[in-house]
């Protein structure tokens, strides 16, 4: 058999190159976030099966009316949970931005809003604490839901059972993502100091 | 940094070619064989861990069928065995259960999801696909340990006082949730809980390497249509694990909290030996959703690796290309699309809408589709082959032939107007036991003749091999074949006595018969151990780098292959892995390039 060797067209699925150019890190981080999408879309999708196969369910703007500092009597409806939404919100844009930074090999810029996000999960974190420790003064915590329905009948304590297992896996996984951001913050400073490049 | 260095870093970095050779010689034995980050050795860790399980979970069978089949008969040693679960030489009810539980958790997750996916995920993926290790040879050695610590923890449930899990495989609430509501639901529901729980850290981890090496460690040249189908199948059930184990995952911590922290999602209005419980507003029927949006996929990630490994050794051992290549890639794709929408036909007596249920049957039956143009492509693959009934090659065409026998009823189970009738009977357990249990268990027999000589240097008897394969393969006919009858009259699987029932009296004889070939059977498993542990040390060496004459990349690497597998460059590929009796070449590795006067697959 002559063994002539065809030249082999190169394509970006041919092997021998990455098909998405990324490393093989964050591949897994996309994939691992899709499972974690479909953990919490269970946990979810759980949430709403039983929310909709109840009869009554107690009044959001009722049970988040309060904020820290504030008076027994302040009726703040979902302010409070509104302003852990922001810091949320934001903790995730200077994460994106601490990513662009990265890819414009701006070492100082990664530091500060890497800085920025973490300080954005730990005030999350504990905005979270407050709210807890508030609920279950309150009476509430898993088992018992002292808020009444809309029609201020008595509520199954399912209510209480959802938010905080879900809340409480939620807390966990930002928990997890300031742990990551922290050990990154410390090798861009560790890079940083010794003027190595950023991969 | 070019993208190739950066790709193979984590092994070349540490393992430079060069620089292979001296590091192996510092290597302990510890970091070898125990702690190891080498792909091969990890998946030798999950195979010799998988057969310990298959051999604990069919002596569970064994004695579960003791009872079944010799319901009046005394065994005095069981007392001796076993203590007070064999008291008065009957095994008792509650170990009964324990056993029929423990036997599913056993098989389905150990032993042929950690057991086969793990072993041959780890040991043929970079070899086949022409890569030196795992993207993270790290995780994937945690991948193993995490395996083992819940192999630990389940089996260490077997010495509690109260006994272990015994509520079924799929752990069902109320039953699972209550522990006064059997004994089975006490410690020995918490260690079942969380063995599975670090079993599916395992498999996140397994998973997530398996996808990403495929995806991007692929040598030059192995574009994703030249992998060979052994690959394409353990990619495919590691995106299913990957997309469905976190469903499970969620399930286990809503029933975690059930268990321990007051909580009722599954649990309401429930009276337990007279005494009102307070759990209310819980649903009992989302377990058994979030339950079999795993459970369902949960057969594919069985059957997928099966599939895969039957494909590459009836292609090398017929001498022919694998009939339809790309049929057979498209079917694995809808079949993994197909896993995620059928699961509520475990679920039709559930009180499920009736006309959902008729959804859940048309996508069902949809899956016979894309599982018969596989079957087909087989039997085109073998028609007019020049067949070598090597050991692998009996157990590859065994699969087939095990595969259509319990997937026809597939069809029938997957109608909802039977499966009212014939649901929770021995015909559910003859269909799942045929198509998925057994016959993956032969994808997986298949698989280590068939590469035994690669990860030992070694082959294994082929006479013991031979009788091995005719014993198990009628042994699993005989046993399930009449569990069909027995369920079509309605006999109801996990009753512990069927003596008492008028209508299931005539099975007792059948029963007995059944136990017989159990025994038999199980006892024929010991010809497989035997020969395995005997050839690994004492077996015909392999003297021949490709001892099938095989295409893929595997046989090009040495006899034994170091950390690294390639001790030069990795070869670059030129072809598909299935050119065999092309233009009357026997075979044409995927190394050799395409000739001028040749035509491209």
């Amino acid at each position: 058999m002559s063994v002539a060797v065809r030249e082999q067209k190169r394509s970006a699925w041919g092997g021998g190159y990455s098909p998405f150019k990324v490393e093989y890190g964050k591949l897994m981080m996309w994939f691992f976030l899709l499972s974690d999408s479909f953990t919490f879309g269970a946990l979810l999708i759980s949430y709403l099966t039983t929310r909709f196969a109840t009869m009554g369910w107690p009044d959001p703007n009722k049970v988040f009316k309060s904020y820290p500092g504030a008076s027994e009597f302040a009726n703040a409806p979902l302010v409070f949970v509104s302003v852990m939404t922001f810091i949320l919100i934001i903790s995730s844009v200077t994460m994106v931005l601490a990513v662009q930074a990265g890819k414009e090999m701006n070492k100082k810029a990664v530091i500060k809003y890497t800085l920025f996000t973490i300080i954005g999960g730990l005030l999350f974190l504990s905005c979270q604490a407050w709210e807890w420790t508030h609920l279950y003064r309150e009476g509430a915590w898993w088992g018992r839901n002292p808020f009444p329905n809309f029609d201020g009948s008595l509520s199954s304590p399912n209510f209480t059972n959802f938010f905080f297992t879900i809340t409480g896996f939620h807390g966990f996984h930002v928990f997890s993502g300031v742990i990551i951001n922290i050990v990154m913050l410390i090798m861009a400073f560790v890079m940083y100091s010794k003027k190595e490049d950023i991969i | 940094m070019s993208h190739e260095v950066v790709l193979q870093a984590d092994v070349a970095g540490v393992h430079g070619t060069a620089h292979h050779e001296e590091h192996h010689h510092k290597q302990s034995f510890i970091t070898k064989y125990v702690f190891s980050q080498d792909h091969k050795i990890i998946g030798k860790q999950f195979l010799i861990t998988g057969i310990i399980w298959a051999i604990l979970g069919g002596f569970m069978s064994v004695l579960f069928r003791l009872q079944l089949g010799f319901p009046d008969t005394t065994f005095p040693w069981l007392e001796t065995v076993l203590g007070k679960w064999g008291k008065g030489g009957h095994i008792a009810q509650e170990a009964y259960y324990s056993l029929t539980t423990i036997h599913g958790t056993v098989m389905v997750f150990f032993v042929l999801t950690g057991g086969l996916s793990g072993t041959f995920a780890n040991f043929l993926i970079p070899l086949q696909i022409g890569a030196r290790d795992m993207a993270s040879p790290l995780m994937n050695m945690l991948s193993y340990w995490f395996f083992l610590l819940a192999s630990v923890v389940l089996l260490s449930s077997f010495f509690l006082e109260t006994g272990p899990f015994s509520g079924g495989w799929t752990a069902y609430p109320p039953l699972s949730a209550l522990g006064q509501a059997s004994d089975g639901s006490k410690q020995g529901m918490d260690m079942w809980l969380t063995a599975l729980v670090f079993f599916v850290v395992s498999q996140l981890l397994g998973g997530l390497n398996y996808i990403s090496t495929v995806l991007n460690m692929r040598t030059k040249g192995m574009s994703m249509t030249r992998m060979p189908l052994s690959v394409w199948g353990v990619f495919l059930q590691a995106v299913l694990g990957v997309l469905s184990f976190p469903v499970l995952f969620a399930g286990f911590i809503l029933l975690i909290f059930d268990r321990h922290f007051g909580t009722s999602f599954y649990l309401s209005d429930i009276f337990v030996a007279g005494q009102i419980l307070p759990h209310e507003g819980g649903n009992a029927i989302l377990y058994q959703h979030l339950f079999w949006f795993l459970g369902h996929p949960e057969v594919y990630i069985v059957i997928l690796p099966a599939m895969g490994l039957v494909s590459e050794v009836m292609s090398t051992n017929a001498r022919k290309p694998i009939f339809g290549y790309s049929a057979m890639v498209m079917s694995m794709f809808a079949i993994v699309i197909l896993a995620f929408l059928v699961w509520a036909h475990h679920m039709f007596v559930t009180g499920l809408n009736p006309f959902l249920g008729s959804v859940f049957v048309l996508l069902t039956l949809l899956i016979a589709v894309p599982s018969a143009i596989k079957v087909f492509n087989w039997l085109t693959t073998l028609w007019r082959g020049n067949i070598r009934f090597t050991t692998g090659m009996l157990f590859a065409i065994g699969f087939v032939s095990l595969f259509i026998s319990g997937g026809l009823t597939g069809i029938y189970l997957g109608n909802s107007a039977i499966d009212i009738h014939i649901h929770d009977t021995y015909f559910v357990i003859a269909h799942f036991h045929l198509v998925m249990g057994v016959a993956a268990f032969f994808g997986m027999f298949c698989g280590v003749y068939h590469w035994f000589p690669k990860m030992f240097g070694r082959f294994m008897n082929s006479t013991l091999g031979n009788i091995h394969f005719w014993v198990t393969l009628i042994g699993a006919y005989l046993i399930f074949w009449p569990m069909h009858y027995e369920g079509f009259a309605g006999m109801p699987r996990r009753y512990y006595d069927y003596s008492g029932w008028e209508s299931f009296k005539q099975f007792i004889s059948l029963n007995k018969f059944i136990s017989i070939v159990v025994i038999i059977t199980f006892t024929g498993q010991f010809l497989f151990v035997f020969n395995f542990f005997y050839s690994i040390f004492k077996g015909r060496k392999v003297t021949n780098k490709n001892p099938w004459q095989s295409n893929t990349l595997e046989w090009t690497t040495p006899i034994k292959p170091l950390h690294g597998n390639w001790p030069g460059e990795i070869p670059e590929v030129y072809r598909w892995p299935y050119d065999y009796g092309k233009d009357g070449v026997d075979f044409i590795p995927q190394t050799t390039p395409v000739g001028e006067d040749e035509s491209v697959h």
